[in-house]
């Protein structure tokens, strides 16, 4: 049972279990509302060039780097090089060992590259990375991947950006019995009840952007998804009824009238 | 001298260092990483690296991502 109170690897506590994305907003005080309501602590950043036209606002100015920690990403990279490469420029920008690692296999599906991904977790954890990696729902690869040193697993819930929710619970289930680091959904959820679905499953926490970003009202969905997956997370913790085929009443038969 | 910046051309002193090429851009040394010729410059030699003609620059930074 993973029953733990807080979301806890390499050494680090946190007491949110959802984190979200920067990207997509319609505009940066939209993002800071929407951060604030979903109640996460960790946030995900992409590396990129600098605009080095001033005008132009910076996406720090609007994340609270006391509150937050910020967790950058390797997206856009197809080899283990290009995203080690990107890791390392992620450490330097912003003096933390964590990356959340994308090694993308497919330009449609962004489905991950495991084959590179595990060859870039190798390669990060020798240089002292957290490494929190982005994979499919294979419980072989996530056992890899914890083998390998990753910190958590990210499985995937359904292809990014998608909505389409947690298409293979069994597999998401099977990941949790397989392996003792924390189980991340990365990717796929949709609303509420995706995220609910993968918090009783058992997972240690769920990661989104579009859900949010994408949303009509960002700011009222960020608030959906924090209550989705403290709901969710307090059904696993109460632990459910057996599903069954037929009914069982609620209400005896005694004490009606004859 | 000329100095590829982020993929465009660009005029820059002769001796210039990173860490005046990033005050010249206005940008926060905290905030930023550079890539020199597809290696890392490291905060601490900022100040020491001096950058040379055709050298090829990338100052990247945190963007929006999910």
């Amino acid at each position: 049972m993973r029953d733990g109170a807080t979301l806890k690897f390499a050494g680090k506590e946190f007491r949110s279990r959802l984190i979200v994305g920067t990207g997509k907003y319609p505009d940066y005080p939209t993002m800071q509302k929407a951060l604030e309501a979903s109640g996460a602590e960790i946030v995900t950043v992409a590396v990129r060039r600098v605009n080095l036209d001033r005008t132009q606002e910076s996406l720090l100015d609007y994340i609270d780097l006391k509150r937050y920690t910020l967790l950058p990403n390797t997206a856009g990279c197809y080899t283990a090089e290009e995203a080690v490469k990107y890791a390392r420029l992620a450490r330097e920008v912003g003096m933390s060992e964590m990356v959340k690692l994308e090694v993308i296999g497919d330009q449609r599906t962004l489905f991950p590259d495991n084959e590179e991904l595990l060859r870039a977790t190798r390669i990060l954890v020798k240089e002292g990375f957290v490494v929190l990696p982005y994979t499919n729902d294979d419980p072989i690869m996530a056992k890899k991947l914890q083998d390998a040193g990753a910190a958590v697993v990210m499985p995937l819930g359904a292809p990014i950006g998608s909505g389409l929710g947690i298409r293979n619970p069994h597999n998401i289930m099977i990941i949790l019995q397989t392996v003792q680091v924390p189980v991340i959904v990365d990717a796929g959820v949709g609303t509420a009840s995706d995220a609910a679905i993968a918090m009783e499953l058992g997972c240690d926490g769920v990661l989104m952007n579009t859900a949010i970003a994408g949303a009509k009202h960002p700011v009222m969905m960020a608030e959906a998804m924090r209550k989705a997956v403290e709901a969710g997370r307090s059904a696993y913790l109460a632990g459910r009824i057996p599903k069954k085929s037929y009914a069982t009443a609620s209400t005896t038969m005694e004490g009606m009238i004859e | 001298m000329e100095i590829r910046l982020n993929g465009k051309a660009r005029e820059v002193a002769e001796g210039m260092t990173v860490r005046r090429l990033l005050e010249e851009l206005g940008l926060h040394p905290m905030r930023v990483a550079v890539q020199r010729n597809l290696d890392i410059v490291k905060r601490e030699r900022y100040e020491e690296v001096v950058l040379q003609p055709d050298d090829t620059i990338e100052v990247l930074t945190f963007m929006a991502g999910g």
